[in-house]
Parts: C-alpha cells; sequence; structure tokens
C-alpha cells in the first residue's frame, strides 16, 4: 500500500501538465499512473499545431493561456532540450459565403480578448502561404502567434520538471478500480498494487469515460478515431499551418521537415479504435492535392490513428464533481487536450488546492450538461 | 569505435550514444525511445533500426533479444506519393 496526497491517472500531457502544476505549488506525495507510459495515448499521437483561432470565446480564452506558456516552457520547465515552439500562424481557409460570415464572428470573437487575428482575401492569403491553389478557397484567417510544439518533447519536458520536484510515476500500470466509500474516495486499485488517496485525477485521455464509470460518475464524452499521416522531409516549404473546416484537413510541415496531415471521419464509430484505413489515404491525398498540389508531389511514410476525446460542445471539462469531493476531471478535449495542457494544468491545481478561480473557468464544468440547452458550441474543428 | 560515430537509426541520423543516454534516462523499449529520439520514424519506418535498437535495449535490461519488443508497424510498406494516392493525373 502507497500512500498518495493526489493520484493522476493518465501521463498524457493533461497529467503530466496538472502534476508539474501541483508539486511546483507545494502538493506532496503526487502519484501518476499510466497503463503504458508518457504520450502513449492520443498526446502522442496528435497533429502537434497549438492555435487560438476558436468559435467559442472559452476556447479562445484557454488557448491564448496556453500560447502564452509555450513561449517560455524551456526555461519554466528548465528543458534541457527544446520543444521546438514555432509561431508561424494557422492559415485557415473558408469555402463559401456562409464560412466567411463565421470567421468575421470568430475574429471579432479573437480579437477581443487580444488574439491577434485577421481575415484575409485570397491574394493575401497566397503570399503567406504561395503554393495554395487559389481557386480552392474563397477567403481566410490568419493568426501569426498560433504554430506547432512538439507532444513528445513537451511531454518529456513536463515530466522531467515534475520528476525533479517529487512527482512519482508507475508506468505500465493499469487502474483497475477506485474504492469509494460514503461519497469519499479511499483507494486506487492497480493490476500492481493499491494507493490510498482521497483524491484523484482523471486524465485518462480516450478512456476518461471509463475511468469516470469507476466512480459511478457519467461523463458526457466518446472516443473516435481520427487519423493522420506523416510525408518524408523535405525542405522548409510551408510556415504555417493550413486548415480547412469545410474541405476537412488540417496540414502543418512541423520543423523537422515532414509534414503531419489529417482529417476527420464524419462515419467514425464512438469506440477506441485506432487503426489506419485505405479509405482515409484516398481521402486526404485528393484533398491535399486539391488546395496544396505541392504538397501532393511528397511521399507518405506513415498513418496512424488515434483518438479524440468528444464532448457534446466541442469543449474540454475541466471540473470537479458535485457530491464526489477529491475526484476532478479533465478531459472531453474534442481533438486539443495537447494546445490546452498548459492552462488545464493550471485550473485544475487552482480547483484542487481551492484557490479562487477566474470567472470563464466555470463553463468548463460538467454541470453545464445538465443543462439541455447548450449555449455556446464550437463549431470551429477538423 | 566512438558511440558517437555509430549510426543506429539512418533516416533520423541517431547515434548509438544517442540510444545509450535514453535508455539510462529510463525509457526502455521501442516506443517509448522512439518518440524521444525519432528512431524508426523515417523513411524506411524501422527497416534498419529495429533490430539493432531492439538488441541494444537486450543488452541494457539484461533480457533475452526475443524478450524484447519491437516498433509498432503500420502502413504503408514503404513511401508512395500522395499524388500517385489521389490519382490526379489529369484524366
Amino acid at each position: 500500500m502507497i500512500k498518495a496526497d493526489i493520484v493522476i491517472i493518465g501521463a498524457g500531457i493533461s497529467g503530466l501538465s496538472t502534476a508539474y502544476n501541483l508539486a511546483k505549488n507545494g502538493v506532496k506525495n503526487i502519484v501518476v499512473i499510466d497503463e503504458l507510459f508518457i504520450t502513449s495515448g492520443s498526446t502522442g499521437r496528435c497533429g502537434a499545431g497549438v492555435r487560438q483561432q476558436w468559435g467559442t470565446k472559452l476556447n479562445c480564452i484557454l488557448a491564448k493561456k496556453s500560447i502564452e506558456f509555450f513561449m517560455t516552457a524551456n526555461e519554466v520547465l528548465g528543458y534541457k532540450k527544446d520543444i521546438e515552439f514555432k509561431q508561424e500562424g494557422y492559415l485557415i481557409l473558408s469555402t463559401s459565403k456562409e464560412e466567411d460570415e463565421v470567421f468575421k464572428k470568430n475574429v471579432a470573437v479573437q480579437n477581443s480578448i487580444g488574439i491577434p487575428s485577421k481575415l484575409l482575401s485570397v491574394e493575401e492569403a497566397l503570399k503567406v502561404v504561395p503554393h495554395l491553389n487559389p481557386k480552392a478557397f474563397t477567403s481566410a484567417s490568419f493568426c501569426k502567434t498560433d504554430g506547432h510544439v512538439n507532444p513528445f518533447l513537451m511531454s518529456e519536458a513536463y515530466y522531467k520538471a515534475a520528476k525533479n520536484l517529487g512527482v512519482d510515476f508507475y508506468f505500465y500500470e493499469k487502474v483497475l478500480e477506485i474504492k469509494v466509500n460514503n461519497n469519499r474516495i479511499e483507494e486506487v486499485i492497480t493490476d500492481k498494487r493499491v494507493f490510498e488517496t482521497n483524491k484523484v485525477v482523471n486524465a485518462a485521455g480516450g478512456f476518461a469515460k471509463e475511468i469516470g464509470d469507476m466512480v459511478g460518475v457519467e461523463i458526457p464524452v466518446f472516443s473516435e478515431n481520427h487519423e493522420i499521416l506523416v510525408t518524408e522531409p523535405t525542405t522548409n516549404i510551408q510556415g504555417p499551418m493550413v486548415m480547412s473546416f469545410s474541405k476537412n484537413i488540417y496540414c502543418q510541415q512541423v520543423p523537422h521537415g515532414s509534414f503531419l496531415i489529417g482529417r476527420s471521419n464524419p462515419d467514425a464509430l464512438p469506440n477506441h479504435d485506432i487503426s489506419s484505413s485505405w479509405q482515409f489515404l484516398d481521402e486526404m491525398a485528393k484533398t491535399v492535392c486539391d488546395i496544396l498540389p505541392k504538397v501532393g508531389k511528397l511521399r507518405v511514410i506513415r498513418t496512424w490513428g488515434g483518438s479524440y476525446n468528444n464532448s457534446p460542445d466541442h469543449q474540454p471539462i475541466i471540473s470537479d464533481i458535485e457530491g464526489l469531493p477529491g475526484f476532478y476531471i479533465a478531459c472531453g478535449y474534442s481533438g486539443h487536450g495537447f494546445m490546452f495542457a498548459p492552462i488545464t494544468g493550471e485550473i485544475l491545481t487552482q480547483m484542487i488546492l481551492n484557490k479562487p478561480l477566474e470567472d470563464y473557468t466555470k463553463e468548463l464544468h460538467i454541470n453545464r450538461f445538465n443543462n439541455k440547452e447548450i449555449t455556446d458550441f464550437e463549431k470551429s474543428v477538423v | 569505435m566512438n558511440k558517437k560515430d555509430i549510426i543506429i537509426c539512418r533516416c533520423e541520423d541517431v547515434t548509438l550514444e544517442d540510444v545509450h543516454n535514453c535508455l539510462k534516462d529510463g525509457y526502455t523499449t521501442f516506443e517509448e525511445l522512439k518518440r524521444i529520439l525519432r528512431v524508426g520514424m523515417g523513411p524506411c519506418q524501422g527497416q534498419t533500426c529495429s533490430i539493432l535498437v531492439q538488441r541494444e535495449i537486450a543488452k541494457f535490461l539484461g533480457k533475452k533479444i526475443e524478450d524484447v519488443k519491437t516498433h509498432k508497424t503500420r502502413p504503408l510498406i514503404t513511401g508512395v506519393v500522395l499524388e500517385d494516392i489521389a490519382g490526379n493525373d489529369n484524366d
């Protein structure tokens, strides 16, 4: 039996950021458990983009605060390598008048909190990414401070910083049961041992629902497979991430030189499938050749899949639970957990330490779904 | 020969020294080493380095080589041009 002040389930980016922030704020005896190892789930399978161009104010705030952290992450965390933060922007393409209108509204929301995004004409967009097919879109929005971070190295940076602050990690260990007695958490039981604790953070990513089920908390999320491909590396030809919601594509050249290109599958079923399909490759290749013909000349070397953990409004759930003190959740990021990780760790730490929280964080609470009428819904997702 | 001069992963230019440092750092499976060092992530997708890395892990852990897992394989078997997949030859 190991005594822990808090047990974090999941060593993906959310769990790692939370562990680090808790430790930095003086919490002792922090345990992180993962079924495999750091970044073995969705974090290590993500598209590595970090953006602030969202449709909801809540997502904009979370994104902006996280970008601010990425800017100084190497120094703050004392990371000897480099998280590969590249700030060359996101160029989001619109393909219809209706979408133009949505982008206008989005940019207004983004600008209202200080995100430096702007609307571009086709001609202006071509100056940013000259190899775009001008016939494939009608206008664009661009934010120069969006970009890329290496998910593996960002996770390692948090991991090493947390470890230095005394956080204990238990890898290749699966949580089987969480023992609750009189609405109080008592134990986390894994396939290897028992942890005695009163506090648990559910940062289990694609498996967050299953962890909720262990304590009888129904979390309204589901996982679905999103596929992605990587090309061979080439010379630096594309600064910004190019993205289109209506064409269903995101495409970024990472500092290493390869392109990461992904899309969602409208027919994906709610499950834990992360396999690769030929249909994805076929559709993806067609979209790339339509929008970015030059990128179509590159060779694909691998495809893979990872789980989006979707919430009903495509905004994260960062929350405690009424009736079960000591149980905290960070899930439902709907594909954007990596880029929101810095602020996730900060909010959860404030929540766990009963420190005052900023007003906007109320909207992250799981109780928002008790209201059948969802007020704000993030549509700007691939 | 100096460990710095022995290339384990030719695609991603990873040396034996890199692999040993990573093992000492506590990453002891191919999948973990891959994420930190990029071994096996290049155009050959581990066809060259997988057995070399497997051997180094086995040596480090004092295990039999057959008890050490190699990397997860995914499509494609070889690099294919996106345009060829799309059939974008203006036909």
